[in-house]
């Protein structure tokens, strides 16, 4: 609940100093889990809040749901956390390309679903196909656009029934192989088939979606023997015929549904559950203390702009952008807001990537003078003032006045904060232009690759309403050479290409780059072995019940 | 009395009606587009967005989609939330934890609410009579957050004596967020019977029952405690209503799934079904236990009649 954090904060600074006076108390209140617990591998509990559609991977595009997702299915290829490299630990056994737009993708043999059905070519080609199809209004279904044969099943008029309801790119070779043809060649599209939107959906869910959605019947380590309650949570248990090399070590997962993150994390505190995987702002000072070893910081692959209205004349010099983005001193709004928690970002690409460079942006430091000569050199008239932008509900109040002290401080210029829209006014406000000065931009890779932090943002094609290039940046150039660098056969080339494209947009600059996240989590002395990867996700079948 | 009742019962269908349409346009009025936001950050194909505003009506105007609403009403489709839950599951798993939250709030308004009150207003001016107008005040100046909060951290983390949060002890859960929850109207309870009872006190008839020789106990509990509850019983009357839907920031500190966090909510993300049909549920509430205090009128004082 959004209305209150602040509130609990207040509380929370108050109590913090108790809290370190009589550093954790309880751990004698975890149920009856314990005694023959450790001998089966032992029962353990997890925090999400509520999911905000049904447990479906097409159509769960939020963190919520998809912690569910993800600990219930396993997808074609898995992320490795240290590295954020895709491994061939999932139910591909190769995809592979001559021309990197025909992928032959080839299965495992051996994988089942939950209810005992096989994992084949046709799991995968009919999950996409559904997914795809505008008639079934999947949050996820733009995931599968650079496929040949998606705008066929994108419904003309609004309640139309599409014009087919197979992507002609997707062809079955044979029960375990299958071939995807791509509208463009784009050589990292293996790696993006590990996010949630490619999973493999089993015949039941085609004869009973709704009630699929309550308790979904996956692929992955743990499976779902209850529907999942909402408010409440769901327990999963572990799924013994799991087709990975690594199965889960605990019993059984319980993931609750708590509304306020603090009272999750007063329950941590207080033994009742195990793992929390974002810690309330308020805790972080402390938490470290507190936990010790069982604190667990992560680098998140998510960056933090400020975007600029190109489309406005007072924007539209690049070089006044540039002025506004040498105004801000990074690392004192990160220190002196979020308790050091933000790394200053000096790329468009996140360093969990491939393709990071950690100096590639000379125009992301504070340099006061150059910012003003800029400014004077274009003409910027600083007797208007500016207004920053951002969603209501989100905490961006703090940092983004931060933000516009430093400009008034360093430029000279007046701000004001126009932080009243929830998402639901916010967000069409931005795809129309409405944006009437800097404004705060936040992205989640979907998954690591270097590409999925300047397509989605800056292309051309990303154009609202299609996609969410908000900046309304657009640059021939830049296009060219993302989809060469998406065209190029191997890393290294493919890399090199996509840091040609960032030199563009740095030139261009439509937006500067600010923070990169650092997750904070903790976990209970019950547990070991807990992992939280750059997605802010918790590996439950790595995690250990030690008691 | 059985026509009063059925004339109460007939007048709430109208009530219903209108309380239905306000908050359905209350809702409809609410900027911005809800489809987009469920999308946050991350864009959502138009045709995608085409078909969900198709399937919730978002495009026809505010009639339509009222009407289109109580049609589904009467063939007892109380519509679905964006996941394309039913409302009328929601409503069935979380008004029993509601339900009980507030019974347990009610409970100990009544008991400890009353207790204070009487014992307060017997003996005016007391220490005890101080103490409770000492804590009372107290209890009333302090938000129900910061109170939901401290409790939570004292006798839940600290002591121990009560689950931090959830509903998976049972009954005993539901202690500690219903004293939070109570912990308001029981401050108002024990005021309002202590100035009450400490005012009939001083009436004429008391002074002739003492006079009678009645022993203090049959003065007080007889004769003038049943004038006393009269607005006291109004006052716990009227507060089921309020402590059904007004549970917010308790089910949110104690993380209880009840109806006011689906409410909640379901308004961030202006999901019309949702909201109209539980708050509507609330009204009818509000307008039941009203109608239930009208007639425990009748019992405390036998002057009224209702034919």
């Amino acid at each position: 609940m959004r209305l209150s954090k602040r509130s609990a904060a207040l509380i929370a600074t108050g109590l913090s100093g108790a809290m370190l006076l009589s550093a954790c108390g309880g751990g004698d209140d975890d149920g009856g889990s314990s005694g023959g617990a450790a001998a089966d591998g032992g029962t353990f509990s997890i925090y999400i809040n509520e999911p905000e559609n049904p447990l479906v991977p097409g159509n769960t595009t939020e963190t919520e749901g998809g912690q569910v997702v993800d600990t219930l299915w396993t997808g074609l290829v898995e992320y490795d956390p240290e590295t954020n490299q895709a491994a061939y630990t999932g139910v591909a056994e190769s995809i592979e390309s001559a021309d990197q737009q025909t992928w032959t993708v080839t299965l495992k043999d051996g994988w089942t679903f939950h209810d005992g059905t096989p994992v084949n070519a046709q799991s995968f080609i009919q999950a996409w196909n559904y997914t795809a199809n505008s008639a079934n209004a999947q949050g996820n279904s733009y995931f599968f656009a650079n496929i040949a044969g998606y705008d066929d099943l994108q419904a003309a008029e609004t309640g139309g029934q599409p014009a087919a309801t197979e992507m002609s790119g997707l062809r079955q070779l044979d029960d375990l192989t299958f071939e995807v043809q791509l509208a463009e060649p784009y050589a990292q599209w293996p790696t993006t088939t590990g996010y949630s939107a490619f999973f493999p959906l089993p015949q039941a869910f085609f004869d009973d979606p709704e009630g699929f959605g309550e308790q979904p019947i996956g692929n992955g380590p743990f499976q779902a023997e209850e529907p999942f309650v909402p408010g409440v949570g769901i327990t999963l248990s572990r799924f013994d015929e799991y087709g990975g090399d690594q199965p889960a070590n605990a019993e059984s997962v319980e993931i609750r549904v708590y509304t306020e993150q603090s009272t999750a994390y007063t329950d941590l505190q207080g033994g009742t559950l195990d793992i929390v995987d974002t810690l309330p702002p308020d805790a972080i000072a402390t938490a470290e203390q507190e936990f010790g070893d069982r604190y667990i910081e992560t680098e998140q692959g998510d960056i933090t702009s400020l975007g600029f209205p190109t489309y406005d004349q007072r924007f539209a010099d690049p070089n006044v952008r540039k002025a506004f983005s040498m105004a801000i001193d990074r690392q004192a709004i990160s220190d002196a807001i979020f308790n050091g928690t933000r790394t200053p970002a000096a790329s468009y690409i996140s360093p969990v990537v491939n393709g990071h460079r950690a100096d590639a942006c000379d125009t992301c430091q504070l340099d006061v003078e150059e910012a003003n000569r800029l400014l004077d050199e274009a003409g910027f008239d600083r007797s208007q003032p500016v207004d920053l932008w951002f969603n209501a509900g989100g905490g961006h109040e703090e940092w983004m006045q931060a933000v516009g002290n430093q400009i008034r401080e360093n430029l000279g210029v007046e701000y004001a904060l126009r932080g009243d829209l929830q998402f639901a006014e916010y967000l069409p406000l931005q795809d129309a232009q409405g944006m009437t000065g800097p404004f705060r931009s936040g992205w989640i890779m979907d998954y690591p690759v270097a590409e999925n932090f300047l397509g989605p943002l800056y292309s051309t094609e990303a154009l609202p309403p299609a996609g969410s290039n908000v900046t309304f940046y657009s640059n021939p150039e830049f296009d060219r050479l993302l989809a060469e660098a998406n065209a190029a056969d191997g890393d290294e080339a493919a890399i090199a290409g996509y840091q040609a494209a960032e030199d563009v947009l740095l030139a261009d600059f439509p937006a500067a780059p600010l923070f990169y996240r650092l997750n904070q989590g903790a976990h209970s002395e019950r547990v070991d072995n807990v992992i939280i990867n750059a997605f802010g996700r918790i590996d439950a079948a790595a995690v250990e019940v030690v008691e | 009395m059985g026509r009063y009742i059925a004339r109460r019962l007939l007048l709430t269908i109208p009530v219903l009606i209108g309380a239905s349409f306000l908050i359905f346009a209350m809702v409809y009025a609410l900027p911005g587009d809800p489809i987009r936001a469920l999308a946050g950050d991350r864009p959502l194909s138009e045709a995608v967005q085409a078909q969900l505003r198709a399937e919730y009506n978002l495009d026809d105007p505010l009639w339509l989609q009222y009407l289109k609403y109580v049609g589904g009403l009467l063939q007892g489709d109380f519509g679905t939330d964006f996941s394309g839950r039913a409302v009328l599951d929601t409503i069935e798993q979380r008004l029993p934890v509601t339900a009980r939250l507030a019974l347990a709030a009610v409970i100990f308004e009544a008991l400890i609410g009353l207790t204070a009150g009487i014992l307060a207003g017997i003996r005016r001016g007391s220490f005890f009579d101080n103490l409770v107008l000492v804590t009372t005040t107290l209890i009333v100046s302090v938000p129900v957050f910061v109170l939901g909060f401290v409790a939570q951290y004292v006798f839940g983390l600290r002591l121990g004596l009560f689950p931090t949060s959830g509903i998976g002890e049972g009954w005993y859960s539901y202690v500690l967020p219903g004293l939070v929850l109570a912990s308001l109207s029981l401050a108002y309870v024990a005021r309002l019977t202590r100035t009450s009872l400490a005012e009939n006190l001083r009436q004429d008839y008391v002074r002739t029952a003492r006079a009678k020789g009645l022993k203090p106990a049959v003065v007080i509990g007889k004769h003038t405690l049943r004038n006393s509850l009269i607005p006291v019983v109004t006052f716990i009357g009227a507060d089921i209503g309020a402590l059904m839907g007004g549970a917010i920031v308790t089910e949110t500190i104690f993380n209880i799934p009840g109806l006011g966090r689906a409410v909640y909510d379901s308004v961030l993300r202006q999901e019309g079904a949702v909201v109209v049909g539980i708050v509507t549920l609330f009204v009818f509430f509000y307008i039941f236990f009203n109608l239930v205090v009208d007639i425990l009128y009748a019992l405390l004082d036998p002057r009224i009649r209702y034919d």
